[in-house]
């Protein structure tokens, strides 16, 4: 009796495991972006995120992506990346 | 080290028993050496230590058609210079031996080699071919059914087990290259082979004729209009609807009548079952992982048929995109489930018209509009009512358009008690239902039964979101 042998219907990966990026010491000073996924209510929910990071020191940058449907454009992610030092992304709905 | 010349032979042939006594004269003189490989009895020839064959590695390798065989060039690469049968002149001006064979018969045609039997062909392949995909042996009291719901590879019903034959049988379904890449996969963006998708289509249940429409289908998803990574994200109903068009959907025997969108037909259930599997298997795209779908609906295990392209005076879906009724071609639409239009009384296109208008208001939500895109599925009864009044499809669609409208104040939030609705900007504006584009009409069905039905698209239709893809079929296997 002889085994089976199957092809692997799969990507065949191994999740790479990211290091967490350095966290932020403190906010004070510090530039944090917000995206915008383009969802509704996305706008006040990060309003109000914004005027808490204020309070706490921070300037704030807002982005929004074209459209929730689809990932963020390679070049807004690597404005922020340039831009900022932390990013906060609102899911919203 | 590699001899020059070798020699392949099956006992049970008469012609190589015939030659038998020239082996050990071609193994002394030849220059070079011989190496004598026997596809069914080690033992044979007497006198000359033969190679067993018996795998056929060897034979399958350089294309072995007759027995014997003589070739010049060693093992590896001996594909060039041959000589087939027994012809003595013949075999004495390829060995340069002048007197190779004297006393025997001057002629006699070989056999078939081992390699040429019925299914042989695959069963090799499978065993000596390079895949690109990892082979996974299974440990003998394994289960194969049990072992692909182990590894995560179904949609919860039972696959068919990918094994190196029916991979080859599915990729022969088709003239491209197993290792020629059709893009990648979202969500993960895993570029994806030929033969990843004939393994995933083989899983599905697919016959190897159906893989052309299984891979126009993948291409019709990969096409950034169609959107297909944000439509596997989303909390909404939808899922890739697959409706093909043309003579391909006949030659694949696809269901376009009685029950076309219910179960039964091999066709239209696996070739949009291996589209979710390529989406699941390889892109990674798992209900509850990046799948969240509130509730999903039934047509995401597979949501496929072919149009009823029986009236000529009909254009299908295919034409309204641009094609010809010759061609062959899918087109992909992100769709829910399934809503009922019952009308048993109308015998006019103008009342027919107006339940169809009632019934397509309340895709998604009755007080939505402009937010999604949707199929009408029209049945050859109600084909005949508006065939009867003279009605074509541009008119129903135009008097869909038409009715398709209303003022914004009907359907703004909190109208009629529901605080479901358009936003309070909208005050003031007609509104339509659908986008410029963004109601197609089909026409399947029974003959009998006085039923549409729409399929209701995603709540995110057009540029920001889904539009349908329509792709040739490209070629219609071999």
């Amino acid at each position: 009796m002889t085994s089976t042998s199957l092809l692997d219907p799969t990507a065949e990966l191994r999740p790479v495991a990211r290091q967490l990026t350095p966290r932020l010491e403190r906010l004070a000073g510090a530039t944090v972006g917000l995206l915008d996924i383009s969802k509704p209510r996305g706008r006040e929910f990060l309003d109000e995120v914004e005027s808490l990071l204020a309070e706490a020191g921070a300037a704030v940058k807002r982005y929004s992506k074209p459209t929730f449907t689809r990932v963020a454009p390679i070049a807004l992610m690597q404005q922020i990346g340039a831009e900022c030092d932390a990013v906060v992304e609102a899911l919203a709905d | 080290m590699t001899a020059r010349h070798a020699l392949v032979v099956k006992k049970d042939c008469p012609t190589c028993a015939l030659i038998a006594p020239v082996i050990p004269v071609l193994a002394e003189r030849l220059d070079g050496g011989l190496a004598v490989y026997v596809q069914d009895d080690p033992a044979f020839p007497e006198n000359v230590a033969a190679i067993d064959d018996r795998e056929l590695a060897f034979s399958w390798r350089n294309e072995i058609e007759v027995v014997p065989t003589l070739l010049r060039g060693g093992e590896d690469d001996a594909g060039n210079a041959r000589v087939i049968g027994w012809d003595r002149a013949q075999w004495r001006e390829f060995t340069g031996i002048a007197d190779l064979g004297e006393g025997l018969a001057p002629f006699r045609p070989g056999c078939g080699s081992r390699t040429l039997e019925p299914g042989m062909a695959e069963r090799l392949a499978a065993r000596h071919a390079a895949f690109g995909a990892r082979r996974i042996e299974l440990a003998v009291a394994e289960d194969e059914l049990e072992a692909c719901f182990e590894r995560g590879w179904t949609d919860g019903l039972p696959v068919v087990p990918p094994t190196p034959e029916r991979v080859i049988r599915m990729l022969a379904g088709s003239e491209r290259d197993a290792g020629e890449i059709i893009g990648e996969i979202p969500p993960d963006r895993v570029p994806c082979t030929i033969e990843k998708l004939a393994i995933n289509a083989v899983m599905a249940g697919c016959k190897p004729e159906y893989f052309p429409l299984v891979t126009a289908a993948v291409e019709a998803a990969l096409d950034d209009r169609f959107c297909m990574h944000g439509l596997l994200c989303t909390t909404y109903f939808s899922s890739p609807v697959v409706i093909v068009n043309g003579p391909a959907a006949q030659r694949a025997g696809m269901n376009s009548g009685v029950n076309a969108l219910g179960q039964g037909n091999r066709a239209n259930a696996t070739i949009g079952r291996a589209l979710q599997l390529l989406i699941r298997n390889v892109g990674g795209g798992v209900p509850g992982g990046i799948d969240r779908a509130t509730l999903g609906n039934p047509g995401k295990y597979t949501y496929c048929f072919a149009e009823d392209e029986s009236d000529p005076d009909w254009p299908s879906l295919a034409m309204d995109r641009g094609f010809k009724r010759e061609d062959s071609v899918v087109s992909l639409f992100a769709g829910e489930g399934l809503q009922a239009i019952v009308d048993q009384q109308s015998r006019t296109p103008e009342s027919l018209a107006g339940s169809f208008t009632a019934s397509l208001r309340a895709v998604a939500h009755y007080k939505w509009f402009g937010a999604c895109d949707a199929i009408l599925v029209v049945s050859p009864e109600h084909r005949r009512v508006l065939r009867g009044a003279g009605w074509s499809k541009s008119d129903l669609r135009r008097a869909l358009h038409e009715r398709l409208r209303v003022p914004a104040e009907a359907v703004l939030r909190g109208a009629d008690g529901v605080a479901e609705g358009m936003p309070e900007a909208l005050r003031g504006k007609t509104l339509r239902k659908f986008r410029d584009g963004g109601l197609h009409v089909v026409s399947l069905g029974g003959t009998a039964g006085m039923f549409s039905a729409i399929i209701g698209g995603w709540v995110a239709a057009g540029e920001r979101g889904s539009q349908m893809v329509s792709r040739a079929v490209r070629d219609h296997g071999t």
